[in-house]
């Protein structure tokens, strides 16, 4: 095929970095994997049970544009309850196919060619090209192990310039599990307001909180108006396949992103959405045995690895360690391509989620605890035998 | 009871298996805490015991059979239904007893070798009792699921792909 019947932009656009990993680790027998970016529970029973009813009784054609009516009240309601945000199912919430799609449609909503958007890395892989895909400029702001891997209020501010837009935000943090607490976000939104930019605020891993209470930054005074809050089933009610995400905001904005969702999706698919609305209506006891299980695996992944020497901050939230492995003198990628073929454990490396992630491995804890423990083992193993190499 | 000493509880209670040491990492306390818990919680007798669940059906030759009995028995003056109860869970084949509401009063969980066996507990043991009126005998064809764990499910079958963003 020619090459011109690909447009130049979309071959500029790197694949991710996790595609080469996954090709290796899956040509392999006997993997553990830690690799993996979703929740090891099926959806509760009762979401999948309530998913079957609404086919066997025919619901089987579009909804409205924006989702179910009976599924953004029960989300306007969720958010109120637990996040003290406050939203009008009406006009100020649509249902996406995943929480990606809520955040294109934002970016594509929002963007003139050139806009700048300021993100935080080490992050989730889709933030970068998304909103370079709508013709945007991303700004990367890094964040620290010694900070925590929080976004400090100085780094956005030294980051903003005349052509910046907007600021994505992601707590917890998917690759460091980093949480961004009360005072961070008041100091965030401080400069976010003083600059008047908006924020797309990523909460899909709001309800996957261990030791504090979530803020939502949205919840902060003034911050509403200039708040696009994303979130989704996915990772809280162990629903990823369904692909059934939200995002809520200002009717004006919200209506010019459903413009893009009208004409692109149509809505999302109907049996996840009645599935969801059981989830939010009845499922929350589940998310609470699933967070304790994740809690409890958080701890034990970080103090084994403690235990093995490499630095590991506790995260505060989401299913992800992000342990430091400088220690060892291999690059990221060399660690977790030795670890899987040595080992057969599969991590993911840190540099796949940002050029500031060079120098860690993510390791997912969403998994059982027999395989967590024979990771674990494993990785001790290969340590010890880098130590005995290097000594 | 402490929040550290109910979470325990609750991982215990999935898997009796757990070391000190691990509940120690999954709890985020020191073995020495865990410990003294344990020690408390067995000593209030909260913790009864420490079981595995088998599935016997895999063993070749052990099989038992399970029955459950429903009893009308008549309460003793004072005593209530503890009386005859305890005459009744004190036959080591009892495996359990729960005083019920509805339409019979004791539900007895039993096992034994064969039908046979269970027959003659019936007919020698239990019926012979005096406050027990009638007895109706099911016997469990197949065990799907007990204590919260399904029999035949296929545990290490993980359908998610190795590496995911």
């Amino acid at each position: 095929m020619s090459e011109r019947f690909v447009a130049s932009h979309i071959k500029a656009l790197k694949p991710s970095g996790i595609r080469r990993f996954f090709d290796l680790a899956q040509s392999m027998e006997g993997v553990i994997s830690l690799g993996v970016g979703e929740p090891d529970f099926t959806t509760p029973w009762s979401v999948i049970e309530a998913s079957y009813h609404s086919l066997e009784r025919g619901f089987t054609a579009y909804t409205p544009n924006a989702g179910l009516l009976a599924l953004r009240q029960s989300i306007c309601r969720f958010l109120d309850t637990r996040f003290h945000v406050q939203y009008h199912p009406e006009d100020e919430v649509i249902v996406t196919v995943g929480a990606s799609q809520a955040i294109d449609l934002a970016f594509r909503a929002m963007l003139n060619p050139g806009d700048e958007v300021i993100v935080m890395e080490p992050s989730f892989v889709s933030y970068v090209p998304t909103i370079t895909l709508a013709g945007g400029v991303p700004v990367v702001v890094d964040t620290y192990e010694k900070d925590a891997f929080k976004l400090s209020k100085d780094a956005v501010e030294a980051a903003i310039t005349d052509k910046t837009k907007a600021i994505l935000i992601c707590s917890p943090n998917n690759p460091t599990g980093a949480v961004l607490t009360k005072e961070d976000l008041m100091g965030i939104s401080e400069v976010i307001k003083r600059h008047d930019l908006f924020v797309i605020s990523d909460e899909i891993y709001a309800d996957l909180l261990y030791d504090d209470m979530y803020t939502s930054i949205a919840s902060l005074e003034g911050m509403k108006e200039r708040t696009l809050l994303v979130s989704g089933f996915s990772k809280a009610f162990a629903m990823t396949g369904w692909r059934l995400g939200y995002v809520c905001g200002p009717t004006a904005l919200i209506a010019e992103m459903l413009k893009i969702h009208q004409y692109t999706i149509m809505s999302a698919p109907t049996m996840a959405q009645y599935g969801a609305v059981e989830a939010l209506e009845n499922g929350l006891s589940e998310v609470e045995m699933m967070r304790e299980s994740y809690k409890q695996r958080r701890n034990y992944v970080v103090k084994t690895l403690t235990r093995m020497g490499l630095d590991c901050h506790m995260p505060g939230g989401a299913f992800y360690v992000f342990p430091s492995i400088k220690s060892t003198g291999l690059t990221s990628s060399e660690f977790a391509e030795r670890l899987l073929m040595e080992e057969k454990v599969a991590v993911v490396p840190g540099n796949v989620f940002g050029d500031s992630g060079e120098g860690y491995i993510r390791c997912s804890y969403a998994a059982s605890m027999k395989q967590l423990i024979e990771a674990m083992e494993r990785m001790a193993h290969f340590i010890k035998q880098l130590t005995a190499e290097g000594s | 009871m402490t929040e550290k000493a109910l979470e325990m509880l609750r991982l215990l209670e999935k898997n009796a298996a757990y070391s000190n040491e691990l509940l120690a990492d999954l709890l985020n306390i020191s073995v020495a805490e865990v410990k003294a818990i344990r020690n408390e919680l067995e000593d209030q007798a909260v913790i009864l015991g420490y079981q595995t669940l088998i599935d016997w059906t895999k063993v070749l030759n052990t099989e038992l059979v399970t029955a459950m009995i429903e009893v009308k028995v008549t309460p003793t003056r004072g005593k209530g239904f503890d009386q005859v109860a305890e005459r009744i869970y004190r036959f080591k084949e009892v495996k359990a007893l729960y005083l019920m509401s509805g339409g019979y009063d004791l539900s007895i969980t039993i096992e034994a070798q064969s039908m046979m066996e269970i027959s003659r507990f019936v007919s020698d043991k239990l019926s012979p009792l005096d406050s027990v009126m009638s007895t109706v005998t099911h016997f469990i064809l197949k065990k799907y699921k007990h204590d919260g764990v399904i029999f035949d499910q296929d545990n290490d079958h993980d359908p998610r792909m190795l590496v995911t963003p």
